[in-house]
C-alpha cells in the first residue's frame, strides 16, 4: 500500500442517510502509526467510507499482519 | 534475554550434538550421514563422507578397532567398518586435487612414517605445508606392515601410502634421526634448525627412537597437544602410554599433532577450543524405548554385497533427540527444534530494523510445559516464549491481533457482567470461597450452581467469587494487567475474611499457587473425593474413559489422583492415554494458541482426540469443549459427579464465544437472584437488540473471532445515527463501528426490532473518514 492503491470497485450500496450513490475517493488508512492513502468508495456528501469484505479479509489483513511484524 | 542466557539455553538443546558413534570415533567419521548415503545406494557419496574426515579409507576400514560399535544405539550394532569397506569397494571418488602451487613457506619435518606420522603428514600437506617424512626403515607404514595380508592387502596399503607422494610430501626412507650429534646421522637439533616445526611420531615399539624427553630437557610432553618445552618440537607420547595400542587412536594423535603444528606456526593458542578432538562423550539423547529388535545383516567372506550393505545401512537409527518435537504439534509445525527456535526468538527480540520473523513462533506456543518435562535436559520452551512475550510488550512490539481477543474476554470476565464476590447469605465473612473460574461458568453454568449447593451442604460458610484468575494477561505478556487482576483478587479475598479458596479449574489453581502463595487453596476434586459423590448418583458399571489431564495440572499429582478416584467411584474404568499426568498435552487453549495460530491449534486437537477410541474425561471445561466441538465425546468430571444426562453430556458441543459471555452473565444474574435475592445491575442498552443468524453465519463469527455483542454495538450505532449503507435491490444494510480497537462490519436486514445478520467481518486498520452528520 505504498502508492495510492485503488480499491474503489463499483457497488450497489448507497449512503442511507444522504441517499446518494458512492464515489471513488482518496482515504488515509492507518495502523500502528503507519498511514497509507487508498482509493475507496465513499459517500460524496457525509464522507462515510465503505470497506468490502474482500478488502478487509484480504489485502487489509495482509498489511496489518506485515505491520505487526515490523 | 542476553546473549549469554541465549547460549546457555541453546546448550540445553542436545539435538545438534553428534551421535555417540561419531563422538566415539577418534577421527569423527560422520557415521549417520554415511549410513544415510549407503541406505540410498549412494556409495560414491558414502566414500566422500568417509574421506571428509578420514585419510587412507582403504587402510582404516580394514584395521580400525571400531570404538563406535559398543556405543551404537541399535540393539545389534551397525557394521560400520564393513559399510566403509563397501564404500571403498563400490564407491568411486575423484582423486584428491593436490595443488603444489600455493604452498606455504614454513616447512614441517615428521619423524616416523607409521600411521601416526602419515596422518600428521597428510593433514599438514592438506593445509599446504611442505612436509618431509623421515623413516628409518625401507617403507612407510610402521606396524601396518605386520598386519596379515588377508586383513590388509599390501596393494591397498601401498596404493594409499602412494597418495602421500602424490600430495607432494617428500619421503626420506632409510633415514634414522638421532638425538646424538656423534651418531653421524640426521639429528633432531638439525631438524629443529632447518624446519619451522618438527613432529616426532616414532611410537613405543621402535626402540632405536625411544627417548626420554625429561632427560633431553624437553620437560613433560603434553599428552593432548604433544607440545614440549621447545616451542616448535612436538612429540607423540605414545611410548609413555600404558593402555593397549590402538591404530585408530594413533591416527587421532597424528591429527592432533598436525593441529598443534599448524597453530604453532600460525602463532595462535595451542589449547583454545579443542574439546572435540579425539574421542569424547556425546551429549545427544536418543530414545530407543519400544524399538523393535533389528538383526545385523550377515556378510559373506568377501564382505557385503552392494545390496547387503544397503540393507545394513538402513538399520541405522539416524540417532537424534527430537523428543519434544515428536510430542508437540506446535514445535513440529515450525520445522525445526528448540535450538533453532531459541536463536530465532533471540534475534526477534534484539532486531532493530526489519521484519520480526519469530512473532508467530513466540505467540503460538501454548506455554503448557510439556516439552520441559519430556526434555532430557528440562528445556522448557513455554517459559522462554512467555518471557519473550513480556519483552515484546515492554518493547511495544507485541502484535495486537495475537492476544486482543482473549484480553477482551478477560476484561469482560472481570467486569460487572460476570465478576462478583459474596459471602454466603447471612454471614459477613467466609471460611471457604468457591472460585469456579470463567471457563466452567461459560461452559456449564448450571454445574457451577449445583456445585455451590453441594459445597454449602458439606462446609460451613462458603462464599462465591466469580471472575477470571488473570491467566490470559500473563499469557499475553501483560504484566500490568496480570498484576491488577491479582491485586483485585487479594483485595476481594481479604474483604471476605481470607477464606480457603476452592478451585475447580487447574489454570486458576496454577495461577493461585504460583502467584498468590499467601492464599490457602484446595482443589474442588480433592473435596469431592473427601465428601463423596452427591446422593443418588448411579454407581453402576458405566463404561471406559481415557483421562485427559489439563496441562496446568501436570505437576498436581494429588489432584490427578483425586480425579481418578472419583471417576472410579462413578463406575468408570480408566484406560490411560500415552501422554498423561505430567506429560499431558495442551488442548490448544493455553497461551492463546487457538487465537494466535488456529491452524496449529486444529492439529493439536485432532491429534489429541485420535489417541484413543475411548470417550475422554477431563476436569477442565475448555479442554472438554475443544474436544467435544471437534466431535470427540468428552466428559467433564462434573458430568459424572452429578450423573445427569450421561452420555449426552459428553457429546454436547461447547457453547460458542458469544454464548460463553452470555452464560457467565446469566449465571451471575441467577445466582444473585436465587441465593442472595439481589437483582443484576441494568444491562447495557445494546444488549436489548435481538439478533438472529444462520448456522453458517454463526460459524463465520467463530472463525473470525466476532462476538454477538460486537454486532449489537454496530447495529445500535447504525440505527441510532442512520450511518449505514443500503442496497436498494436487496433491502439490506451494511454498517460499521469501532467500539474499541477493531472495526466491525455487519450486513443485516430487519423486521421491526428483529435483526437478521447476513454477514460480518472486521479489520484493525483505522479509516480516516470523519463522517459528517
Amino acid at each position: 500500500m505504498n502508492q495510492t492503491e485503488d480499491y474503489a470497485t463499483p457497488t450497489d450500496w448507497m449512503c442511507s442517510n444522504c441517499d446518494l450513490p458512492l464515489e471513488p475517493s482518496k482515504v488515509m488508512v492507518t495502523y500502528l502509526g503507519n498511514s497509507y492513502p487508498v482509493q475507496l468508495m465513499r459517500c460524496p456528501k457525509c464522507g462515510m467510507v465503505m470497506v468490502t469484505e474482500e478488502l478487509a479479509m484480504g489485502k487489509m489483513n495482509e498489511v496489518e499482519k506485515a505491520l505487526e511484524d515490523k | 534475554m542476553d546473549q549469554f542466557q541465549m547460549h546457555e539455553l541453546e546448550a540445553k538443546c542436545v539435538q545438534e550434538c553428534v551421535p555417540t558413534c561419531v563422538a566415539s570415533c577418534p577421527l569423527h567419521v560422520d557415521v549417520r550421514a554415511l549410513c544415510a548415503e549407503v541406505s540410498q545406494e549412494n556409495f560414491n557419496n558414502g566414500l566422500q563422507v568417509i574421506k571428509k574426515t578420514l585419510p587412507f579409507p582403504g587402510i582404516v576400514s580394514r584395521i580400525c578397532e571400531q570404538p563406535c560399535q559398543p556405543v551404537c544405539k541399535q540393539n545389534e550394532p551397525i557394521g560400520i567398518r564393513d559399510l566403509e569397506i563397501a564404500c571403498v569397494y563400490f564407491g568411486a571418488s575423484a582423486e584428491e586435487p593436490v595443488s603444489t602451487a600455493q604452498r606455504r613457506k614454513q616447512r614441517v619435518a615428521i619423524v616416523g612414517g607409521g600411521l601416526n606420522g602419515m596422518t600428521a603428514a597428510f593433514d599438514l600437506a592438506r593445509k599446504r605445508y611442505p612436509v618431509v617424512v623421515f623413516e628409518s626403515s625401507s617403507a612407510l607404514g610402521g606396524r601396518l606392515r605386520s598386519i596379515p595380508e588377508s586383513q590388509l592387502p599390501r596393494s591397498v596399503l601401498d596404493a594409499e601410502i602412494g597418495l602421500l607422494t602424490k600430495m607432494g610430501i617428500e619421503i626420506r626412507l632409510n633415514t634414522t634421526v638421532s638425538t646424538s650429534p656423534e651418531s653421524g646421522q640426521v639429528t633432531l637439533g638439525q631438524l629443529q634448525r632447518e624446519f619451522d616445526a618438527v613432529y616426532v611420531a616414532v611410537g613405543r615399539s621402535f626402540s632405536p627412537y625411544v627417548m626420554n624427553p625429561k632427560e633431553m630437557g624437553l620437560g613433560n610432553v603434553d599428552s593432548f597437544t604433544h607440545g614440549t618445552a621447545i616451542a616448535n618440537l612436538f612429540i607423540c607420547g605414545d611410548f609413555e602410554k600404558e593402555e593397549p595400542f590402538s591404530l585408530i587412536l594413533s591416527m587421532s594423535d597424528g591429527r592432533s599433532a598436525a593441529v598443534s603444528v599448524d597453530r604453532c606456526i600460525q602463532r595462535v593458542s595451542l589449547t583454545a577450543s579443542r574439546s572435540n578432538e579425539g574421542p569424547f562423550e556425546s551429549c545427544l539423547y536418543t530414545n530407543t524405548e519400544g524399538n523393535k529388535h533389528s538383526a545385523g545383516i550377515p556378510k559373506g567372506s568377501k564382505g557385503y554385497s552392494a545390496k547387503e550393505a544397503v540393507a545394513e545401512a538402513a538399520r541405522c537409527l539416524k540417532c537424534e533427540c527430537m523428543e519434544c518435537v515428536k510430542a508437540c504439534e506446535y514445535l513440529s509445525s515450525f520445522g525445526g527444534y528448540p535450538k533453532k527456535y531459541i536463536r530465532s526468538i533471540f534475534n526477534n527480540l534484539t532486531i532493530v530494523m526489519g521484519t520480526r520473523q519469530a512473532n508467530k513462533l513466540i505467540n503460538s506456543c501454548s506455554l503448557c510445559g510439556q516439552c520441559g518435562v519430556i526434555c532430557p535436559t528440562d528445556l522448557d520452551m513455554g517459559k522462554l516464549c512467555k518471557e519473550a512475550r513480556h519483552t515484546m510488550v515492554e518493547q511495544k512490539h507485541m502484535p495486537p491481533s495475537a492476544h486482543d481477543f482473549m484480553l477482551s474476554d478477560l476484561e469482560f470476565n472481570n467486569s460487572e457482567h460476570f465478576m462478583m464476590a459474596r459471602n454466603q447469605p447471612g454471614s459477613d465473612s467466609s471460611e471457604y470461597v468457591f472460585f469456579p473460574g470463567c471457563q466452567l461458568s461459560a461452559s456449564a453454568p448450571e454445574q457451577v450452581e449445583k456445585t455451590y449447593d453441594y459445597l454449602r451442604k458439606h462446609l460451613q460458610s462458603v462464599g462465591l467469587m466469580l471472575r477470571c484468575c488473570g491467566a490470559m494477561a500473563d499469557w499475553a505478556g501483560r504484566a500490568d494487567l496480570f498484576k491488577n487482576s491479582l491485586d483485585q483478587i487479594k483485595k476481594q479475598h481479604t474483604e471476605m475474611g481470607k477464606p480457603k479458596v476452592i478451585l475447580a479449574c487447574s489454570t486458576c489453581y496454577e495461577v493461585f499457587k504460583e502467584n498468590l502463595p499467601e492464599i490457602e487453596i484446595v482443589s474442588l476434586w480433592e473435596l469431592f473425593e473427601q465428601y463423596g459423590l452427591p446422593e443418588g448418583v448411579s454407581k453402576k458399571k458405566a463404561g471406559v474413559v481415557s483421562i485427559h489431564d489439563p496441562c496446568s495440572a501436570r505437576h498436581e499429582t494429588k489432584v490427578q489422583d483425586s480425579v481418578r478416584a472419583l471417576v472410579q467411584k462413578a463406575g468408570y474404568r480408566i484406560e490411560e492415554l500415552p501422554y498423561n499426568r505430567e506429560k499431558t498435552t495442551c488442548c490448544s487453549y493455553g497461551g492463546d494458541m487457538w487465537v494466535s495460530n488456529p491452524a496449529v491449534a486444529k492439529t493439536v486437537v485432532e491429534r489429541r482426540i485420535s489417541e484413543s477410541k475411548n470417550d475422554y474425561l477431563t476436569y477442565c471445561a475448555t479442554c472438554r469443549d475443544f474436544f467435544a466441538t471437534k466431535g470427540k465425546p468428552t466428559y467433564h468430571l462434573l458430568d459424572l459427579i452429578f450423573g445427569e444426562d450421561v452420555p449426552a453430556r459428553a457429546a454436547r458441543r461447547g457453547p460458542d464465544y458469544s454464548q460463553r459471555h452470555e452464560n457467565r452473565a446469566r449465571l451471575k444474574e441467577r445466582l444473585l437472584k436465587e441465593v442472595w435475592g439481589e437483582a443484576m445491575a441494568d444491562q447495557a442498552s445494546y444488549e436489548s437488540i435481538h439478533l438472529s443468524f444462520s448456522e453458517n453465519v454463526r460459524q463465520l463469527l467463530e472463525d473470525r473471532f466476532i462476538l454477538v455483542e460486537d454486532l449489537q454495538k454496530v447495529i445500535e450505532h447504525a440505527e441510532k445515527t442512520g450511518q449505514k449503507f443500503k442496497n436498494p435491490n436487496t433491502g439490506c444494510y451494511l454498517a460499521h463501528y469501532k467500539p474499541t480497537r477493531v472495526t466491525y462490519w455487519v450486513e443485516y436486514r430487519h423486521d421491526g426490532m428483529d435483526f437478521e445478520v447476513l454477514n460480518a467481518y472486521s479489520h484493525r486498520m483505522e479509516l480516516g473518514e470523519n463522517v459528517r452528520s
